[in-house]
């Protein structure tokens, strides 16, 4: 159970020269096991809407809320996933998976059994004494996307999470990590530049304004409501109409 | 080579690479021996004055009786102690200053112009100072191979850790990390190969610094033998001297390379405790 609020939330960045408003007057909810994708420009602060969230920045005014309770710090309840896998080549598979539990002082044996059965399950059970330049991208992500869920974690932010990925694993390792996702409940926020990645993902899309960014229109996708995983959402007819609209809209600002 | 069914053409590329690094090889061999034969030659037949350049007969016979009755051993282990000494406690010490100056920016910022103001100064300029406040003892030379390395070191290793993936630090930040786990977690092992580079340029400073510091403060070592043999103009002891500071150069380089083999090859253990 957790829903995401934002309420009100502003934030400049301060430098020398001035300062720069980032965001202004968002508002928006997120809600329990929904999954929602955030679009947007570059510099629009959609990746700065995920860093409020896990508390790695504060807004400067309104309040971010989880389950009714201010962020004000990291939190237990929340799972960042990056960019990239930024795995620590110094690193086994396995401890790089176990690296949020060390870092949190939880790394019991029972916790460590459960990753170990989270790499056999997606697919990395011979691999967890390999080091990460031995794995190939699609596989480095889903040890990227189990070092987070093994915080266990009720709130994911995928921040671009397959940009690093060339197409065809994109497609792939995107269908998996929903169905990971959707099969563990999880609220879902995910930043992208990607249209059809958001859409094919989403139960939502939120489409936000260049700087200083705000929430210009929500888009409900009914196909992920339906059940639809995201390969299925690609090929549905509805699939074009959300891609356009969204499109039209980001093309506007431009 | 064992057979590795490797079709004719791989076996024949193969063979030719194999050639080619044993040409490398035999020349650079070649290059060694002709520099001290002709050395050898043009000494006996008078080319050159060999009370001035010695020769490598000469100088083979000056190692010997070093080694018989003047206390070889003793003079290489005063060197290569020293050496190791300062060494280790120059990138020891310039190692923990850099985590002071990375853990504190404020620290970093006031230090800034110090630090590059001592990089500048040429150390062996410090060396009679050394001399003075510690007297001609085993210190002074070790004091003077630290002066030369820790700076360095300092610098060479908080640019290296200023270098490490601001996204690596962002990650296990997420997962709520303190100062003292991105340190230990990300900053530290992050920065291995950058504490073997300086390893590697240390081993050298430390050397000059010890030579150095032996030719001001000291009754033993190479660097004492290399001013002393100059004084008597005893060029065969002063050739002698030089040919093995080049060898225990090459050993001390070849020490570090070993550890970094041994580090690279998945050595990197994290300081434990979580």
């Amino acid at each position: 159970m957790a829903q995401v609020e934002f309420r009100n939330v502003g934030l400049k960045y301060h430098t020398v020269t001035g300062e720069v408003a980032a965001l202004t007057e968002v508002n928006l909810t997120i809600k329990d096991e929904e999954f929602v994708s955030i679009v947007g420009q570059s510099g629009c602060g959609k990746s700065t809407l995920l860093s409020l969230i896990s508390g790695l920045l504060k807004p400067t005014t309104g309040e971010v809320l989880i389950d009714g309770m201010a962020v004000t710090g990291t939190s237990k309840r929340v799972g960042y996933m990056l960019q990239q896998d930024y795995l620590f080549e110094w690193r086994t598979i396995l401890d790089n998976a176990l690296l949020g539990l060390e870092i949190r002082r939880e790394k019991t044996p029972e916790a460590i059994a459960e990753v170990r059965e989270m790499l056999k399950v997606y697919g990395l059970g011979g691999f967890e004494h390999y080091y990460p330049p031995q794995l190939s991208g699609g596989m480095r992500q889903r040890v990227a996307l189990i070092r987070t869920l093994a915080t266990r974690p009720d709130v994911l932010l995928l921040d671009e999470p397959f940009s690093a990925l060339d197409y065809q694993n994109r497609l792939s390792v995107g269908e998996e990590v929903v169905r990971i996702l959707r099969e563990r409940k999880k609220t879902v926020i995910m930043v992208t530049h990607d249209i059809p990645e958001a859409v094919s993902m989403a139960n939502r899309v939120v489409v936000m304004t260049p700087r200083p960014g705000t929430i210009r229109s929500i888009h409900k996708i009914k196909m992920c409501d339906e059940g639809l995983t995201p390969l299925q959402t690609r090929e549905a007819p509805q699939f074009r109409e959300y891609f356009t609209a969204i499109w039209k809209e980001l093309n506007a600002d431009a | 080579m064992p057979k590795n069914n490797f079709s004719p053409e791989h076996e024949r590329y193969l063979r030719h690479l194999r050639q080619k690094a044993f040409l490398v090889r035999i020349s650079q061999l070649l290059l060694l021996v002709g520099f001290f034969i002709l050395w050898e030659v043009a000494a006996r037949y008078g080319w050159i004055n060999a009370f001035i350049f010695s020769q490598p007969s000469k100088v083979w016979n000056a190692t010997i009786r070093l080694a018989t009755q003047g206390g070889l051993w003793k003079h290489l282990g005063w060197t290569v102690g020293e050496t190791v000494l300062g060494f280790s406690v120059g990138t020891f010490a310039g190692i923990i200053l850099a985590i002071l100056l990375w853990w504190s920016e404020f620290f970093a910022r006031v230090m800034d112009p110090y630090i590059v103001v001592l990089n500048s100064v040429p150390k062996v300029a410090l060396g009679p100072i050394f001399v003075v406040w510690l007297g001609t003892t085993i210190t002074a030379v070790i004091a003077m191979a630290i002066s030369i390395s820790i700076i360095v070191t300092i610098m060479m290793m908080h640019t290296g850790f200023q270098e490490v993936d601001p996204n690596k630090v962002k990650l296990v930040r997420t997962f709520g990390a303190t100062k003292g786990q991105v340190l230990r977690k990300v900053i530290i092992p992050a920065s291995v190969p950058t504490m073997i580079a300086a390893l590697k340029v240390n081993v050298g400073l430390s050397l000059v610094g010890t030579i150095v510091g032996e030719f001001l403060a000291s009754k033993a070592g190479l660097g004492y033998l290399i001013v002393y043999g100059g004084q008597v103009f005893n060029m065969s002891l002063v050739m002698a001297s030089v040919l093995l500071l080049s060898v225990i150069s090459v050993i001390l380089y070849y020490g570090v390379t070993l550890l970094e083999e041994r580090v690279g090859r998945g050595g990197v253990r994290e300081t434990h405790s979580a």
